[in-house]
């Protein structure tokens, strides 16, 4: 009960005590100054019990060799070093007692073991210790390396616990050092239980830990084995030649002879160009070798080839089975449990992590696409130099911040300057090329691919090759974090809140303005629209610069994450292509499907995938192509006549 | 005379808008039919229904006398069972010369590798000029399509379809932008046409119908309102309300 | 029979075709001369590495023929013909590179006292070929490289399979247009994303490397080769013109030009449309990588870096500044253009000092290149081969006007 007895000492302060610290140590002097694991228990077990309020720093300093003793008494000092002696201080009251000089005083030293175990008595002062920044460093102690000891004066602590955060971290590592330690077999099961319901990664490490299992063989599998499962010899988790290799090592089999020995041997036992009676030139295959090799065995004694069917005869005669280091099939049960279940969960949590990544990808696609879709559907147009755009806008972003220092403020600055820059580059292009090209589809295609390298080389020459950066203001910075599984970066947020503003304003400027109007009455019938008195060229200028400016903002949300590179639109080019094929033209909903669709998809193939990103990209453009076999115009396709056109 | 194509109630409708309403129409295999009607009466998407450009949401189109159905088919399926087309807009393949626009149209083997493998044989070279006659375009064989005039577009075109030698001619609004003389030329070729085959023309130009002289079908709302001569259903008291009264 | 009109012929023959005559001409004085002028074998004005420069070049010629065959005469702008002659490279240069490492594992591996094993001769072909990726065994798709004429099987096959199949999908959908191109070049991204990884089996980002040196040439030396080389790039460009002057004339020649101007009238016509643009498509694409097969060999070194996206836009972009629409302005705008790209970015283009700023032609190149092909987009359609136009000729020109007169698609890229 000696925590509770520090429980009582940090609570009422050191009213009740009645011997000092010296006097205690005083007790067993030879205990103090050259402690062993052995004894060290005792004399802690003696310094805790006392209560007394200096007790915890002189357990610090024991622990960290500070502690020194006077050789002519015996008594106890802290010290500290002054030019050739040392000054030495009482250690209860820290008061200067004296001088010492070098041949006076003796460090007192424990080894590592007696420090391991002053460090976990020290743990429980700490745990109560009233600075919470100490207490918490004790937690962190403890679950960096959790040992049996720890978990009753982590339990005691509990109730005292003012401070909620810490307290649910106390509550949360009782439960997991009361799954690994604790004695009593069914509460150690039932705490076990509990851990079902916690997706931390620290708890589904303990349940690894209690679930650690090891290869093993034998010529049956013991009645005592707690076996996780059995091993066939051959399956894909142990080829024949590992199990084999286990018998070898068991010592239950002799050790193959492997081709490479064979060689050595063979060479080891040339004479004269031949090897036995056959001639070197001969051995250049290994069923020659291995005649030559069984010659060669017999008379000289080597070890023989394990035949195919010996080592069959051996790997049929033996058991081979995972078996669990936890001897008891209750707690592996039990943990295997808890282990489904908090993966279950996990899984659940992971689902909405991906399904928020892909969310983001999504809006960063309808960004980028959304400019390039209002293009195409308004006028038949497929604008290659829009990733050119994309990254005009970047640099535009690029270019204020080392003009305007304050991050928010040139972000601030910076969106509404890319929307004007690409707006102008835009309706530039459309003036000068595009609206010579009506009608031509692929010639407008080829000849801002031809603007788009040009862009892109001239802001190689401007800008350099290497990647600029875009800094997103602090507050974009961090996360928001769910738990271990479910988080996601703010800058994600934001470009998804952005891409919605967008969604909302095309919809609006589309839906309920004149402009939008006119646009809508020429996609549909252009003909018509210019016989009532919409003057085409002027739509078709607005629109494109409309697309692009849009392009431009999109350049700024990706550099805040992504690096800005003369290269960076040619990046998202072909994603914004399949978004806008894949959801079809002319519709802003459209855009939005196939972002999503291709976002997901991405997202969605990369789970299953994660370490190959290209690989998910090849299986997304291989399904969208399959895709167009299906609806060949797109997830939301116009109808009717129109479209036959 | 037996029936070459028979429409069996198709209806076909673009988002909510129902184009053909429950339309049954029959053409014989030989002669000159018309097909009238104002604006949205659906002339046009029959024809694509027949010609298999347009899926019907219901209903049969059987051909021939084995009342094949043609629902379904592919347009170059359909053509190559003996089915031509005309559009309203002259649709020729400028670039080339009308020769090589006739020879592509005569009647041979239409699979890809016999196409590869083609010879154009001196029969091949007679039809054309034959065709160049009746279309009085043989003084401008050599010249490319695009530098014709509209109305030798439009003969052309007709051309290309006798060419095909189809059993059944669908020919769609054939006397657009043409002067009197040259309407009275196409009036004579298909005329001369329809001796052989079925002929059937869609036209909203009332006086070219007369000229045609031929029964008539006049389609309304996507369904046929009447049917019989021109002076029959130019009597007919609902033809009059919506057509020929605005 | 005095009225037949000249203006169809009945067959193919080079008399009715002066321009193939002409070019096919041009072609072999051409090949003689660089022979004759050539460091191998001639009086050594031109110099090995410039020899396969040209070799290279009229690689490139044959695919800018095999594009303009499916863009300007059957209307298919494809934006993955680079990637089937990709796709021939990479076919030859697995070959190359098994044949020319086993040869030299097998003289690595002679200097040991037994000789070894056929296992233990691939492992060490197949540990020197795939350490770069950390792989020791030969990939799956690497089954045939110790076969020539397995590979050069692959090198028809593979491209042909795909085009095929990627056609078939394509054309079957009625997928036209910019949707198509589109489409085409989501394929070749993919390929080129899929050549990238390691665990492909083609060495990754690393590709294929030392495929100049052929096995069993040794002692012809790299001068010799590269006049080998050279003969065979100017033959297979040669027949490769043949082929498709023969595809693009007579009665198959007006189906598929009549596909690219109007297709839905010719399934009107009743010709099976689908099927004809399918056999365009993939047999441009097979002469692509016959194309690819002896230009890499030529480079020596192939990456996935060939493949992408971009490779196919530039070929589009050489057929558009020849004039498409006529076989030998491809082939003259691939060689000019492609020859001075290497001129202006190798450096060889003297800067041009404006006091403040220096023109460098290694910077300034792209941006001249982007801006010129707009240009000539914008102002001349037809290209260089336009300026074919101005020499006089007879009045009874047969054939094809090229796609830029009368060729109005309206209905293209609509939705």
């Amino acid at each position: 009960m000696r925590f509770l007895l520090a429980l009582a000492f940090v609570l009422l302060g050191s009213a009740a005590m009645a011997q000092s610290l010296q006097d205690l140590l005083q007790a067993d002097p030879e205990a103090v100054s050259n402690p062993s694991r052995r004894t060290v228990g005792e004399v802690l077990d003696q310094l805790v019990d006392s209560g007394l309020p200096e007790v915890p720093q002189f357990l610090e300093r024991w622990q960290g060799k500070e502690v020194w003793q006077r050789a002519s008494d015996g008594l106890f000092f802290y010290a500290e070093e002054d030019g050739e002696g040392h000054v030495l201080y009482d250690i209860t009251s820290g008061e200067e007692v004296g001088r010492a000089g070098p041949r006076d005083i003796k460090a007192i030293k424990p080894n590592a073991g007696v420090r391991g175990v002053i460090g976990s008595a020290l743990i429980e002062f700490q745990l109560t210790d009233p600075d919470p920044v100490r207490r918490q460093a004790a937690l962190a102690a403890i679950a960096d390396d959790p040992a049996p000891e720890h978990l009753e004066p982590l339990r005691a602590s509990i109730a005292a616990e003012e401070e909620p955060s810490i307290r649910v971290r106390k509550e949360r590592l009782e439960r997991l050092l009361s799954a690994s330690f604790e004695d009593d077999r069914e509460a150690r099961i039932a705490a076990i239980g509990d851990l079902g319901s916690d997706i931390t990664v620290e708890a589904r490490a303990v349940l690894n830990r209690m679930l650690a299992s090891e290869p093993q063989v034998a010529a049956s599998v013991p009645a005592d084995a707690n076996l996780a499962h059995a091993m066939t010899p051959g399956s894909a988790e142990l080829p024949r030649e590992a199990a084999y290799a286990m018998l070898v090592d068991a010592g239950l089999a002799a050790p193959l002879v492997t081709d490479n020995e064979v060689r050595d041997a063979l060479v080891a036992a040339i004479q004269d160009g031949k090897v036995g009676d056959m001639a070197v030139a001969m051995l250049g295959t290994d069923e020659a070798r291995h005649v030559a090799y069984d010659a060669l065995a017999l008379r000289d004694g080597l070890p023989p080839r394990v035949t195919e069917a010996e080592m069959e005869a051996a790997l049929d005669s033996h058991a081979f089975w995972q078996g669990y280091v936890e001897p008891d099939q209750g707690i592996t049960q039990a943990a295997e449990r808890a282990l489904a279940s908090a993966e279950t969960r996990v899984g659940v949590y992971k689902t909405a992590d991906v399904a928020l990544d892909a969310v983001s990808l999504a809006s960063i696609y309808f960004l980028a696409a959304i400019g390039l879709a209002i293009t195409f559907g308004v006028m038949g147009v497929i604008n290659m130099a829009h990733g050119e755009f994309i990254m005009m806008g970047a640099y535009t972003g690029y270019v204020v911040q080392t003009l305007v220092p304050d991050y928010t403020l040139s972000l601030i600055l910076a969106l509404p300057l890319a929307f004007i820059v690409t707006f102008a580059a835009g309706v530039v292009m459309e003036r000068l090329v595009i609206r010579h090209l009506a009608h031509r589809p692929l010639e407008t295609l080829l000849a801002t691919f031809g603007i788009s390298i040009a862009l892109q080389q001239i802001a190689k020459n401007i800008f350099g090759t290497q990647a600029r950066p875009l800094t997103s203001p602090a507050w974009l910075d961090g996360a928001w974090v769910v738990n271990d599984v479910l988080g996601i970066a703010y800058i994600r947020i934001a470009i998804f809140v952005l891409a919605l503003l967008f969604l909302g304003l095309l919809l609006f400027i589309l839906k309920r303005t004149r402009l939008g109007l006119e646009v809508r009455a020429v996609t549909q019938n252009p003909g018509m629209a210019a016989s009532m008195g919409i003057d085409p060229d002027r739509i078709a200028m607005m629109t494109f610069g409309l697309g692009s400016g849009i392009a431009g903002i999109a350049g700024v949300a990706i550099g805040l994450y992504a690096k800005v590179t003369s290269e960076m639109g040619s990046d998202y080019i072909v994603q914004s292509f399949m978004t806008v094929v894949v959801g079809g033209v002319g519709n802003v909903w459209g855009t939005l499907a196939g972002a999503s669709l291709i976002g997901i998809l991405q997202k969605g193939i990369e789970w299953f995938n994660p370490s190959n990103t290209l690989a998910a990209q090849t299986y997304m453009i291989l399904f969208i192509i399959a895709f167009i076999q299906f609806r060949p115009r797109g997830i939301v396709a116009m109808k009717g006549r129109a479209a036959g056109a | 005379m037996s029936t070459l194509l028979e429409v069996d109630s198709i209806s076909v409708s673009f988002d909510g808008f129902r184009a053909i309403n429950n339309l049954s129409l029959t053409v014989p295999d030989t002669g000159l039919r018309a097909i009238i009607g104002p604006n949205g009466a659906g002339k046009t998407t029959f024809m694509d229904v027949v010609t298999g450009k347009t899926r019907p949401d219901s209903g049969r189109v059987l051909w021939g006398d084995g009342a094949m159905n043609l629902v379904g088919l592919s347009e170059s399926r359909i053509a190559r069972l003996g089915l031509g087309r005309k559009f309203q807009r002259p649709t020729v393949f400028e670039a080339q010369s009308v020769a090589e626009n006739l020879d592509m149209a005569l009647r041979n083997p239409r699979n890809p590798f016999r196409v590869l493998f083609a010879k154009r044989t001196p029969e091949d070279r007679t039809r054309v000029e034959a065709i160049a006659e009746e279309i009085g375009l043989v003084s401008h064989l050599g010249r490319r399509a695009g530098e014709l005039s509209h109305g030798q577009k439009q003969w052309l075109e007709i051309g290309m379809l006798l060419a095909q030698d189809p059993r059944l001619l669908l020919v769609d609004e054939p006397a657009a932008g043409m002067t009197v003389g040259e309407r009275e030329h196409t009036t004579d070729l298909l005329g001369r046409a329809a001796k052989t085959r079925a002929v059937v023309v869609v036209e909203h130009d009332m006086e070219f119908v007369r000229r045609l002289d031929c029964r008539v079908t006049v389609l309304h709302e996507g369904r046929v309102l009447a049917e019989g001569s021109l002076d029959h259903v130019t009597s007919d008291q609902d033809v009059i309300d919506v057509y020929l009264g605005r | 029979m005095t009225a037949t009109p000249i203006a169809l012929r009945p067959r193919f023959t080079l008399a009715g075709n002066p321009s193939v005559l002409w070019a096919l001409l041009v072609l072999a004085i051409f090949t003689l001369g660089v022979t004759v002028l050539a460091e191998g074998v001639g009086a050594g004005v031109i110099s090995t590495s410039f020899v396969k420069t040209l070799g290279k070049t009229l690689c490139l010629c044959l695919a800018a023929v095999a594009m303009d065959v499916v863009w300007g005469y059957c209307g298919i702008l494809s934006l993955g013909h680079m990637a089937f002659f990709g796709i021939g490279g990479y076919a030859i240069g697995q070959w190359l590179m098994t044949a020319r490492t086993t040869d030299i594992v097998a003289q690595n591996l002679a200097g040991q006292p037994l000789p070894p094993t056929p296992r233990e001769l691939e492992q060490a072909v197949a540990s020197q070929i795939f350490g770069v990726v950390g792989a020791e065994d030969f990939p799956w798709i690497w089954a045939f490289s110790d076969s020539l004429a397995l590979q050069l099987l692959m090198v028809v096959l593979v491209p042909g399979l795909l085009a095929g199949l990627f056609g078939w999908l394509a054309f079957r959908s009625r997928v036209t247009g910019v949707y198509l191109s589109i489409l085409t070049q989501g394929m070749t991204l993919a390929l080129s994303l899929w050549l990238f990884q390691n665990d492909s089996g083609l060495r990754g980002n690393n590709g294929l490397s030392g495929l100049q040196n052929i096995p069993g040439l040794d002692q012809w030396g790299q001068d010799a080769i590269s006049i080998g080389f050279f003969w065979a790039s100017a033959l297979a460009l040669a027949l490769g013109y043949l082929l498709f002057a023969w595809l693009t004339s007579g009665r198959r020649g007006a189906v598929i030009r009549a596909i690219r101007d109007d297709e839905a009238r010719v399934r009107f016509l009743g010709y099976g449309v689908e099927g004809t643009k399918l056999l365009v498509f993939t047999l441009t694409a097979v002469v692509a990588a016959i194309a690819g097969a002896l230009y890499y060999p030529q480079a020596g070194i192939i990456n996935p870096g060939e493949v992408a996206p971009l490779a196919s836009i530039y070929l589009a972009v050489w057929v558009a500044i020849g004039g498409r629409g006529r076989l030998y302005g491809a082939a003259l705008g691939a060689a000019l253009v492609s020859l001075m790209s290497s001129w202006f970015t190798g450096g060889g283009a003297p800067d041009i000092p404006l006091g403040v700023y220096t023109i460098r032609w290694t910077d300034w190149w792209t941006v001249l290149l982007g801006l010129t092909f707009v240009a000539v987009t914008l102002l001349a359609p037809k290209g260089l081969g336009g300026l074919f136009d101005l020499v006089p000729r007879r009045a009874n020109r047969q054939g094809d006007w090229g796609p830029d007169d009368g060729a109005w698609r309206s209905e293209e890229g609509q939705p």
